[in-house]
C-alpha cells in the first residue's frame, strides 16, 4: 500500500509529526487513568474507615 | 438562577454534578479528538513552506491555548475560594494545576519537535518560549506548594496567592510575539481582522481546540471531586456515597 506508506512517512517529517501526536496521546491518557484510579483508592479508603460520627 | 448555580457550591451536589457531567464532556472530547486528528493528519493540506510538519500545530496550538486558559481558571477559582471560602472553588483550582502543567509541557514539547526541523533548533531563548517555560514552573511551583502544606485551607490560600501573582505572566506570554522580535511566529487565528490561516487548516484546528477544552472540563471535574471527597471524608454524605459504591 504505497498510499499508507506515504502517509506514514509524512513527507520526511515522520519522526517529528508522530512523536508529537504520540506524546500528546500518552499525556492525555495518563491524565485520565491517574485521577480515576486515585478516586477508586479514595472511595475504598473512606469505605474501609470505622464509623466515627454515627 | 443564582440559587440554581449556588447549590453546586455544596460539595455533595458538586460531586453528583461531576459524576453526571464528566462522562458527557469526556466522550464529546474523544469524538472531537478523533475528528480533529483525522482532519489534521489526512484532510488538511500540507503547508506550502513547512510541508507535512505543519500537522504538528493541530496538537501544539490547542495545548498552548489551554495552558493559558487553565491558568486563568486556576487563578480565578483560587481567588473565589480566597474571597468567599468556597471549598468547591479551592478544589477546582487544585485540580486544574496538573492539567495545566500537562498542557504546558505538551505545548513546549510539540513546539520543540516542530522547531527542530523548521528552525534547526530544539530550543531558542526567545520571549515566547521562555515565558511559556516560566508558566510550566509556575504550575509545578503551585503543585509543590500544595503537597508541602498539610492543612488544606492554608494550602488553598497560599496556592491562590501564588496563582494570582503568576497571572502577570499570562499577558506577557500572549503579547510576547508582538512586544519583542521573537523567532516564534505571531498570532494567525486571533489576529484583528480576518485570520490569516486557510479555512482547510482552521477547521481541524478549532475542532482540536474544542476537544482539548472538553477534555479539560471532564478531567477537572474528576480531579475536583477527588479533592472534595478526600476533604470531606468524615462527613455523612461522603461515607454514604462511598459505602454504596464500595458494595457495588
Amino acid at each position: 500500500m504505497p498510499e499508507l506508506r506515504e502517509f506514514l512517512q509524512m513527507g520526511g517529517y515522520a519522526l517529528y509529526v508522530w512523536s508529537s501526536y504520540g506524546l500528546s496521546f500518552i499525556v492525555l491518557v495518563l491524565n485520565v487513568i491517574i485521577p480515576l484510579w486515585r478516586e477508586k483508592e479514595i472511595v475504598q479508603y473512606i469505605a474501609g474507615q470505622p464509623p466515627r460520627d454515627a | 438562577m443564582f440559587t440554581a448555580i449556588s447549590q453546586y457550591a455544596a460539595p455533595k451536589n458538586f460531586f453528583t454534578l461531576s459524576r453526571r457531567l464528566a462522562p458527557v464532556f469526556g466522550w464529546t472530547s474523544l469524538a472531537l479528538m478523533i475528528a480533529g486528528a483525522y482532519g489534521g493528519l489526512v484532510v488538511a493540506p500540507p503547508d506550502y513552506q513547512q510541508g507535512e510538519s505543519v500537522r504538528i500545530i493541530y496538537v501544539h496550538v490547542p495545548s498552548a491555548w489551554m495552558s493559558l486558559f487553565v491558568y486563568v481558571v486556576m487563578a480565578a477559582a483560587g481567588a473565589a475560594g480566597l474571597i468567599w471560602r468556597v471549598k468547591v472553588m479551592d478544589a477546582i483550582a487544585r485540580g486544574s494545576a496538573p492539567l495545566g502543567a500537562s498542557f504546558t509541557f505538551l505545548a513546549l514539547a510539540t513546539g520543540s519537535l516542530w522547531g527542530k526541523p523548521m528552525w534547526g533548533a530544539w530550543w531558542v531563548w526567545d520571549a515566547r518560549l521562555t515565558s511559556e517555560l516560566i508558566l510550566l514552573f509556575l504550575y509545578l511551583g503551585y503543585m509543590a506548594l500544595q503537597s508541602a502544606i498539610e492543612d488544606p485551607r492554608v494550602a488553598a490560600r497560599a496556592g491562590a496567592i501564588l496563582a494570582l501573582i503568576g497571572l502577570v505572566n499570562i499577558p506577557i506570554i500572549h503579547y510576547s510575539v508582538e512586544w519583542w522580535s521573537t523567532l516564534h511566529q505571531g498570532p494567525t487565528v486571533t489576529k484583528i481582522g480576518a485570520p490569516s490561516i486557510h479555512i482547510s487548516m482552521l477547521v481541524p484546528l478549532l475542532i482540536m481546540a474544542l476537544a482539548w477544552m472538553c477534555y479539560y472540563f471532564a478531567m477537572v471535574l474528576v480531579r475536583a471531586r477527588c479533592e472534595l471527597l478526600l476533604l470531606e471524608r468524615n462527613t455523612a454524605w461522603a461515607r454514604e456515597l462511598t459505602a454504596r459504591r464500595a458494595v457495588t
